[in-house]
């Protein structure tokens, strides 16, 4: 069942395209990543599912619902942590936890209170104010806040920015629990490529507010298969020569720079033999080694476009 | 929409700076209690000295309720600061604390949300003009005691027996209420401007000095335009302390008031509806 349903999602601020024809899906217990580099368009797209942007075009689903005329009954069932985790600092933790569970909703008494405080290890300072807390103990409870009202969708916005080690690692260990052990639905962003790998079950790489790739985490990151990166005197016209053949299935990503590919190393061969009987005229393809070289060059290679055009 | 309005009410009075207010208002009341109680007497003489060499003047007329009259004229004038420092945060502060993004992703209403931090901080600007009101007249009456109430106007005297003014001023901190909510209101729709509630505090007190000061000017042009400023009303209160007094131009007034209040808390909701939150 799909959970998050978006398309052709656009937002512009003036001349700025924040985000571009944006589409993509999060099925039910999807720990969905989504990944681009800082000023992607990740939070923009999070802050319109989230109903603090207003959307220039396209249309949001949740849980099946239209975003925008079923507002409130949809947020009732979504947890959020946007960025940094603020909070109201000359309040206490509970106080905090307290004010933010009844916005949404869930009547709590002062005992479950203290067992969502505990869930993120703050319940021995559950009645100190937050000026006083670390970023890491500020993040935590902002994950108790999100989490207050046990919510079906989760959206974590950059959810271990500014933590130490210890905090990312614990941050990474709360999303999985969440995940395996309460089936939630969980769409976080990040910029690390990594960060993702390790929690995602599912991505979707955003740059420039454009979609780059999307796809199964595993499929993505399948030693077997290898990214292959083909360059040729007239790209478009590979692009439309390829897209009516089977090769297609295996195109990542085509752009005036580069067609890239994802197969098993066995059949580059015969990518190769077809591409010049389809009269493409090589200068050169090449293996990728790594996705993160590939969201890389993905990402510099848009920027290098965007750079020359300007 | 209580529980929302209650959460608001608890924000304002967990914040410290919700007291500076109320502690400002104390001390200037008690310190202009404490000056008159030292030396009033010759103030008062050198205040009335036009009226005695005409007239015989008796009785005790420093007493409560000049004492009161006399701090709502000093006082009603810089309560706008103390009333915007709390208008003025409601949605700002939130903006520059980050917790605004948060209150949005909640199940509530955009223009419910707003509609209560309009009414919580009404609720504020209502508790700062009772305590206004305890500490100038009541405890004014405990100090100084009850006599009939002398006002000193540009061109006569009124004169007001004692029995003749606990109505009044009733009706006048009603008045003021009024004219402090239609400031809160104008703090409220600049705070949805801003990141930092400086922004609308300072927007607010120079909204306020510059129709202040052109309400008051005598040219004609800044007459023709002085019944539509908001702070050319502000001052009605005075009214109920006319003999006889005049109903008519009160009520304008309040009317007056009032419209600005729905058009600056509707402009705020309209506005804040489709705003992008971006803090």
């Amino acid at each position: 069942m799909e959970v998050i349903n978006v398309r052709s999602l656009s937002k512009h601020f003036k001349d700025i395209k924040a985000v571009e024809n944006l589409s993509f899906s999060v099925n039910e217990a999807d720990v969905y990543g989504f990944l681009g580099q800082n000023g992607a368009g990740k939070s923009t797209t999070i802050r319109m599912l989230l109903t603090l942007i207003e959307p220039t075009h396209g249309s949001i689903e949740i849980f099946g619902k239209d975003l925008n005329s079923h507002r409130a009954s949809i947020l009732r069932e979504v947890g959020a942590v946007i960025e940094r985790p603020d909070l109201y600092k000359y309040l206490t933790a509970f106080e905090n936890l307290s004010i933010f569970a009844r916005l949404s909703e869930a009547k709590l008494n002062k005992s479950q209170l203290m067992e969502q405080l505990d869930m993120v290890g703050l319940a021995a300072r559950a009645h100190s104010k937050v000026h006083t807390f670390s970023q890491g103990m500020k993040q935590r409870l902002g994950l108790a806040v999100a989490l207050v009202h046990n919510p079906k969708l989760i959206m974590l916005d950059e959810p271990t920015n500014g933590l130490d080690p210890q905090g990312i690692a614990d941050i990474r260990k709360l999303i999985l629990f969440l995940s395996r052990e309460k089936k939630k639905t969980i769409l976080v962003s990040s910029h690390l490529l990594s960060e993702i790998e390790q929690i995602a079950t599912r991505m979707l790489i955003i740059d420039r507010g454009k979609k780059i790739v999307e796809g199964d985490v595993k499929e993505l990151f399948d030693p077997s298969r290898m990214l292959i990166d083909l360059k040729t005197t007239d790209n478009s016209e590979a692009i439309s020569k390829i897209a009516v053949t089977r090769w297609n299935e295996f195109v990542q990503t085509a752009n005036e720079k580069s067609i890239v590919f994802k197969m098993k190393q066995d059949i580059v061969p015969q990518l190769s033999r077809a591409l010049i009987e389809m009269n493409i005229e090589i200068l050169s393809i090449q293996p990728r080694h790594s996705l993160e070289e590939y969201f890389l060059s993905l990402t510099s290679a848009n920027s290098h476009v965007d750079h020359s055009s300007n | 929409m209580w529980t929302i309005l209650q959460i608001e009410l608890f924000k304002i009075f967990r914040r410290p700076r919700t007291y500076i207010a109320f502690v400002a208002i104390s001390a200037i009341v008690l310190l202009i209690q404490l000056a008159l109680y030292v030396d009033g007497n010759s103030y008062l003489n050198f205040v009335i000295q036009g009226l005695t060499q005409n007239f015989e003047v008796n009785g005790t007329i420093l007493n409560g309720y000049f004492v009161c009259y006399f701090i709502l004229q000093t006082l009603l004038i810089h309560v706008p600061l103390l009333i915007a420092l709390v208008a003025g945060d409601m949605i700002a502060g939130e903006a520059n604390m980050g917790t605004l993004r948060i209150l949005i992703t909640k199940p509530v209403s955009r223009t419910r949300l707003m509609f209560c931090k309009f009414l919580a901080a009404l609720i504020y600007t209502l508790l700062l003009l009772v305590w206004m009101a305890l500490l100038s007249l009541f405890c004014s009456l405990l100090i100084f005691g009850k006599g009939d109430l002398l006002i000193l106007k540009s061109d006569n005297a009124v004169i007001l027996s004692s029995t003749d003014i606990m109505w009044r001023y009733a009706a006048a901190f009603a008045f003021a209420a009024i004219a402090m909510s239609a400031v809160a209101a104008l703090a409220f729709l600049l705070s949805i401007f801003a990141e930092n509630s400086i922004g609308p505090i300072v927007a607010t007190m120079s909204i306020v000095i510059v129709f202040t000061i052109l309400s008051t000017m005598d040219i004609p042009f800044f007459k023709n335009i002085r019944p539509y400023l908001f702070t050319a009303h502000m001052l009605g209160w005075k009214g109920f302390f006319s003999d006889p007094v005049n109903y008519k131009m009160i009520g304008k007034s309040a009317a007056i008031l009032m419209l600005h209040i729905v058009v600056f808390v509707g402009s705020a909701m309209a506005i804040f509806r489709r705003k992008d939150i971006l803090s």
